[in-house]
């Protein structure tokens, strides 16, 4: 075990930037559609053109508000805009419009299970802001000579949510994330795509001997997975404790994570840090969210994930582990609610869906997000389980009719027919199939007869292979038992 | 001096009547603006060939009998801090020197939607910091009544060209009195409407709290004019305000007596040119004249008001001019480095009074000074507001000199940031409370003008241009 588990305690604060679901910017109408051609979309007010003044997106607030009311803050009726200054290519305006001293959110909360354990990570504050654009260091002629500019992504609204330093391990920093990511994207306030940066996460993190004061934090960049956030608390926790054991102190900066080499490299330090010169913006008026429209968007709010894994549990009699599952996403979940209110039968429908449906998508990569536009319909589904549940099929037949349902999106009763995949029922056509294999192998049969009743499972294979897997299992277990009884 | 130029209204009545055509009177524009160059530099760049075509389609109109704007034909110059779509803007400065913006200002769209032909743009002081024009890049403009004296600033040319008879009216933009003080100095009349009346987008910041848009004219029935057609909330500016412009050139007319007007004590301090405070006190003896009530009062907090205006104009400037940094547009000087190009292109495109008012502005927002500066400032800036709400409760306008001098000497206050900034002692209050100012010409200390400036409420334009007109029509266009 490292130095820094057994004698430190490690505190660790995260700073989320989700990148807020919108059709169109923050303070302009141009579009937020990721990888478009460089510079697309962009109009004098992203651009940051002299004279060009922000309007704001009011659907920008409605998801941010949702947002902070699924992390249980506090809305202010009132909040403020700021402009952050500093320079740098890919922000236009040499200033990005955030909040600052008053934010439109605060004081929320959001519960965590590490270990069997509910812990409460306190969330300090949310702010809206606007994104930056993107330098581009390769991949265009002269590349080695210039950085190009891509301000597609200039003014796309964001919230920064932050937390008390409340955390206290990797494992316990991957946990908050994982469920703040589910919640956003449950709420449909944010894609929660950290590949394509719709999700960021920084890491502040100190050690402490346990019960001392807080230690001098590191903050942590760059930290593009949930895996990569754990590695980095891990690398940054130990890194700090042989600086410690060393004798050194622990240097306020900002650390960058190299995920090729594993490891945290120092940025710019405390005397680098930039002084952002926060100041209200003078071009936007205070924003207001009144009781009302909080009190409007409250009601609209989805079932969060874990009031709907209670519910799972509870009202359609699944373990907690299939009600994770199926709660991982909100796609995934409206799917299995869809199936089970048209056929009823949840514990079907969850062991279809995770069974069969999920490796089918998880083969063809597609995102669960996505389940919507998959071609197997939740009602297809439905009316195949309830296929099954009358004897129209058999159980085994269902894996063949729900691989063409999804891959034709053709309904099962089509499939059924056209395959000719309804299953035997009619005892007497069974018999036949029945006494013609027992005749065709006497010497199987005289084993099974003579008490060596493991072969007759061999029987009922050679009658489902003769019936490509039509015949009525029941039926013909039954049929054998008689017919060779010894 | 050139004989008295015609009016909007003269103008207008003359396109009516078939009197005149759009295209002789831009021709002639044209040709006067050319002959007035270099010696007034009131323009920075002019639109001949455009002017010329929009004339001739506002002609084919009157001749047939199509409906036309209420500014049909009229010739309008336009300070270059306001965008004309793929014409250039210059902020009169060198890191704007080539900019072309691919979009259109609001204010002066609505001026070319009501018929109002632009003849060009004018001079000013780089990015409308300075109370004289000389911060140009491209020269300063001279004063028309006085050729060794400046015709104030920012809108220096702006107000040139009104006093040269060139243009009956002209854009302007007003930080801390960039539209009054000129129109003082050279004698025409200018407003400051209320902060959010007229839209700003399109409008180059420079301090965005504080900067509106207005005209400057040779009367106040044309600044009524322009007043209609720029004013009135825009969905592209977050700050204007979506309050019902009235009619303005109707209610001109409306009576003035019994019209409260007060008179704060702290304008007329001492320090003040003697001749300023004789011409505004009898001027507000011909108010009194006209049936005003005149009542003397204070508002506490004016002497404050020059140090607050420039610690929160320059904060904000000092943001606002932080995107001229040579990587997508305008000026970009070479460097070996990010930072060295910075420094290149903003040490070569911004001239010193930029500069100054960036640092200035940097330094009042940087961390440990903060509180002490443009807090402390917001904090006044609400303390002079609140003295002006005290006043209203008791008095429908104030009166007040527009500036404690007349137009200085070109060269004479350059080497002195403070005593150019002190210039603005009197017309600072408006953009701090946001309130709507004029100043209207009220006689003249030999050739120059000295002028008299009217404060009203919030959106009470109305009032301030009632009065200032019913003061000209009583005293004769120079007062």
């Amino acid at each position: 075990m490292s130095v820094s588990t057994v004698r430190y305690e490690t505190v660790i604060g995260l700073e989320c930037h989700a990148q807020l679901r919108t059709r169109s910017k923050l303070f302009c109408s141009c579009s937020t559609a990721f990888g478009q051609a460089p510079n697309l979309n962009t109009c004098p007010v992203c651009l940051g053109l002299p004279g060009a003044l922000p309007v704001l997106n009011r659907d920008a607030v409605v998801l941010a508000v949702r947002a902070g009311l699924a992390l249980n803050c506090t809305i202010h009726p009132v909040s403020q805009w700021s402009r952050k200054n500093y320079f740098y290519p890919d922000l236009p305006k040499g200033y990005q419009i955030s909040q600052y001293d008053r934010p439109f959110a605060e004081n929320g909360h959001l519960d965590i299970e590490v270990g069997g354990e509910t812990r409460r990570v306190r969330i300090q504050r949310i702010h809206m802001e606007e994104d930056a654009g993107k330098s581009l260091h390769e991949g265009f002629p002269g590349s080695d000579r210039h950085t190009h500019i891509d301000l597609n992504r200039s003014g796309t609204p964001l919230i920064e949510i932050v937390t008390h330093p409340d955390l206290r391990s990797a494992e316990e920093s991957q946990e908050y994330l994982t469920r703040l990511k589910e919640i956003l994207e449950y709420i449909d306030v944010c894609d929660g795509n950290m590949e394509e940066g719709s999700l960021r996460c920084d890491a502040n993190v100190s050690i402490r001997e346990p019960g001392a004061e807080l230690g001098t934090r590191t903050e942590l960049k760059n930290l593009n997975s949930i895996r990569f956030l754990g590695a980095a608390i891990e690398h940054e926790a130990e890194r700090q404790a042989g600086v410690v054991e060393g004798g050194g102190r622990v240097v306020q900066e900002t650390r960058l994570w190299n995920s090729a080499d594993e490891r945290t490299v120092s940025m710019r330090s405390k005397e680098e840090a930039h002084d952002y010169r926060y100041f209200p913006e003078p071009d936007l008026p205070l924003l207001v969210v009144d009781e009302p429209w909080v009190g409007e968007l409250r009601g609209t709010l989805a079932e969060l994930p874990a009031a709907r894994r209670r519910r799972f549990v509870g009202e359609h009699g699944l373990s907690a582990y299939d009600a994770g599952v199926l709660t991982s996403t909100r796609a995934l979940a409206d799917y299995f609610e869809s199936v089970v209110e048209l056929c009823g039968h949840a514990k079907d429908a969850a062991n279809w869906i995770m069974g069969d449906l999920l490796r089918l998508v998880k083969d063809d990569e597609i995102d669960l997000k996505d389940l919507s536009e998959i071609r197997l319909r939740p009602e297809m589904l439905a009316a195949m389980i309830a296929m099954i549940d009358a004897g129209t099929i058999s159980g085994k037949i269902g894996k063949t009719v729900i691989e063409a349902m999804y891959r034709s999106g053709q309904s099962p009763e089509s499939i059924v027919e056209t395959q000719g995949l309804r299953q035997i029922s009619d005892t007497g056509e069974i018999e036949k199939i029945v006494d013609a294999i027992i005749d065709a192998n006497p010497g199987p049969a005289a084993q099974v007869r003579s008490g060596k009743a493991g072969t007759i499972g061999w029987f009922v294979g050679q009658v489902m292979k003769a019936t490509e897997g039509r015949a009525n299992p029941k039926s013909v277990n039954e049929l054998l038992r008689k017919k060779l009884a010894g | 001096m050139s004989p008295k130029p015609a009016t909007i209204a003269e103008l207008a009545r003359d396109y009516r009547e078939g009197r005149a055509r759009a295209s002789d009177v831009i021709a002639r524009t044209m040709d006067a603006i050319e002959r007035s160059e270099p010696g007034l530099n009131a323009f920075v760049s002019t639109r001949r060939d455009k002017a010329m075509d929009e004339a001739r389609a506002a002609d084919a109109a009157f001749d047939e009998g199509r409906p036309v704007g209420t500014l049909a034909g009229i010739p309008i110059a336009v300070k270059d801090n306001m965008h004309i779509r793929g014409e250039p803007t210059t902020c009169a400065s060198r890191i704007l020197e080539n900019y072309v913006p691919p979009y259109h200002s609001t204010a002066v769209d609505r001026l070319r939607s009501a018929g109002a032909i632009v003849v060009g743009k004018t001079n000013m002081d780089e990015f409308a910091m300075g109370s004289s024009t000389e911060n140009s890049a491209f020269s300063p403009t001279r004063n028309p009544r006085d050729p060794e004296r400046v015709p104030g600033g920012s809108s220096g040319g702006s107000a040139a060209a009104v006093a040269a008879g060139l243009v009956p009216a002209a854009l302007g933009s007003d930080t801390g009195g960039s539209i009054r003080q000129p129109a003082s100095f050279c004698g025409v009349v200018g407003l400051k409407p209320t902060y959010g009346r007229v839209s700003r987008y399109g409008l180059v910041a420079f301090g965005s709290s504080l900067d509106q848009i207005g005209p400057l004219t040779g009367s106040v029935a044309d600044t009524a004019r322009i007043l209609q057609a720029i004013a009135g909330f825009d969905p592209l500016d977050s700050t204007s305000a979506d309050v019902p412009a009235p009619d303005w050139i109707r209610e001109l007319d409306a009576p003035v007596q019994g019209t409260k007007v007060g008179v704060p004590k702290e304008y007329f301090a001492d320090g003040m040119d003697a001749g300023v405070a004789e011409r505004v006190r009898a001027g507000i003896d011909r108010l009194e004249g006209l049936g005003c009530r005149i009542e003397e009062l204070s508002l506490p907090h004016t002497e404050f008001a020059v140090a607050t205006y420039y610690l929160i104009c320059t904060a904000e400037a000092s943001s606002n001019l932080a995107r001229y940094d040579g990587v997508r547009y305008g000026l970009r000087a070479g460097g070996d480095t990010l930072q060295s190009m910075y420094r290149r292109t903003r040490m070569a495109g911004f001239g010193p009074e930029v500069k100054r008012r960036i640092l200035l502005g940097t330094y009042a927002l940087s961390a440990g000074y903060y509180d002490a500066y443009y807090l402390k400032a917001q904090k006044v800036r609400t303390l002079i507001l609140e003295d002006f709400r005290k006043a209203f409760e008791r008095v429908d306008l104030l009166v007040t000199p527009t500036t404690p001098t007349p137009a200085f000497r070109i060269g004479e206050n350059i080497d002195d940031p403070l005593a150019m900034y002190l210039n603005d002692i009197f017309t600072t209050t408006c953009n701090l409370a946001g309130l709507p100012g004029v100043s209207v010409p009220c006689g003249r200390i030999g050739r120059l003008p000295v002028g008299m400036q009217l404060i009203g409420k919030h959106f009470d334009e109305g009032a301030v241009l009632r009065a200032a007109h019913h003061f000209e029509q009583a005293g004769g266009f120079d007062g």
